[in-house]
């Protein structure tokens, strides 16, 4: 049967990794393409890199990177951060990414979610949706999307939004709590497990992992499909390892190498 | 030689990489000559099955990959690259395929098969091998219950059961690869699978 993954995701500005760079032994700690290897070499089951570059010329310099990655690293690789136009999209494919992330661009124009799933395939469009807990009528829990890296509201529903970009041809969510990113206090829950049963493409959970139980949690109760984390890994409080094997001391299946 | 195809279906540089990491000679290719030529052949790809399609008539691939086929020469299909091999291909309507292999591909369908975990399509992540066939070259050092990476919502049926090299379960047994003499091909993809992929990728540059 399928297994839950566990995916590492790097923040990259102008070609190096930005935060997290005290691994030990590493000759370059800001090398995307090493730190890649090193995740390799843990057990990660899949990679994402975000590129939060600002300047507009240094835009490119991602692509050299998932270039390089791609000839060291022969695992799935996404990557997300700034992608508004199909030209961006088949760049970054044929550097050799295998899916890309779309966030801001998609919410601006739906259509270019089903642009770009009609050209490249469902397989490699992953929206990211930046969810945050609002009060619904009746004081029903509620998640707004946001934008512009969680900036701007938009004033849509997390559920709707996911349905649509689902109907438009989105082969994954990539779903991001606001509410719990960097608390180290658990993923959102409830917002996997509502967004995961009302479609039927896989969920990324992304946001508030800090301690073992949390991938747990996520999985079984939340009905994640796979589990994002950045910091935790990248400061050694837990290894990819650790993860794997606590799930699966739990019963959970998680692919040993 | 080993020659991959390009006809503008998806990330060919993982493949190309791969065979490289083991030193063995390998073009990316559109030019028909090639693929009359080469000494190998591998056809990859990811997308819709009619666009694929399309991408080799408008190359003139398909001649050339149905000739280099019936050569006898070894061929690795990856993916779209297994699919297109059928005779037809059920995504967005029907589709006529290559025709070398006897069968259908159709789309993952869980309703009504009492499964209590709901099955997301695309099938997307690492799912296990099981080995239906004995003394299969491309799996010479691959471990019986090795983790490959899928991503795909349809999967083939081939008429012939004893082409089945593995299956794999999600909700029921699918055939993640065949092996019917010269030919193998992949419904996952070994350039995305680490350790265990790239060996089969090192067993079919060493045919």
């Amino acid at each position: 049967m399928l297994a839950k993954r566990i995916i590492p995701c790097l923040d990259v500005k102008d070609g190096r990794v930005v935060k997290g760079t005290n691994f030990l032994n590493l000759k370059d700690a800001g090398d995307p393409v090493e730190i890649a290897a090193l995740y390799d070499g843990l057990g990660a089951d899949e990679l994402v890199f975000l590129d939060i570059t600002a300047s507009h010329e240094n835009r490119n310099i991602i692509l050299d990177v998932v270039r390089k990655t791609a000839e060291e690293v022969f695992m799935p690789l996404t990557v997300g951060g700034g992608i508004r136009t199909i030209d961006d999209i088949r760049r970054l494919l044929n550097a050799g990414a295998d899916k890309v992330s779309i966030n801001t661009a998609a919410v601006k124009d739906a259509e270019f979610v089903t642009k770009s799933a009609r050209r490249f395939g469902s397989q490699c469009i992953v929206v990211a949706i930046d969810a945050k807990r609002v009060k619904g009528n009746n004081d029903r829990t509620q998640w707004e999307v946001f934008i512009h890296g969680g900036r701007t509201p938009t004033g849509l529903d997390v559920i709707q939004w996911a349905r649509e970009v689902e109907s438009r041809g989105a082969g994954e969510i990539l779903l991001t709590s606001m509410d719990c990113d960097g608390t180290k206090d658990g993923y959102d829950v409830e917002l996997n497990r509502t967004v995961s049963e009302s479609l039927n493409i896989p969920i990324v959970a992304s946001g508030g992992a800090g301690k073992l139980e949390h991938f747990y949690d996520v999985f079984t109760r939340g009905k994640a499909d796979a589990a994002l984390a950045a910091s935790i890994f990248h400061y050694r409080e837990i290894t990819i390892h650790e993860v794997k094997e606590y799930l699966k001391k739990k019963g959970i299946l998680v692919r040993n190498k | 030689m080993i020659a991959i195809v390009d006809y503008g279906m998806g990330n060919l540089r993982s493949v190309e990489k791969g065979f490289e990491r083991f030193g063995f000679d390998v073009m990316v290719t559109d030019n028909p000559d090639d693929i009359k030529s080469t000494d190998k052949l591998v056809l990859p790809g990811v997308g819709a099955f009619n666009d694929a399609m399309d991408g080799l008539r408008q190359r003139k691939l398909i001649g050339p990959i149905v000739d280099f086929i019936s050569s006898g020469r070894p061929f690795l299909g990856i993916c779209l690259g297994l699919q297109l091999l059928f005779s037809k291909g059920y995504e967005d309507g029907e589709h006529a395929g290559l025709n070398i292999i006897p069968g259908k591909v159709v789309r993952f369908n869980f309703s009504g098969n009492g499964t209590k975990e709901k099955l997301k399509i695309p099938h997307m992540g690492w799912n296990q091998i099981v080995f239906r066939k004995d003394a299969n070259p491309i799996l010479k050092n691959v471990p019986h219950d090795a983790y490959m990476y899928f991503v795909h919502s349809y999967y083939v049926c081939p008429e012939d059961k004893d082409i089945i090299a593995t299956e794999t379960e999600y909700g029921a047994y699918f055939t993640s690869m065949i092996w019917h003499k010269n030919i193998f091909a992949t419904q996952f993809h070994p350039e995305k699978s680490q350790q265990c992929g790239l060996t089969m990728l090192e067993n079919f540059g060493n045919l």
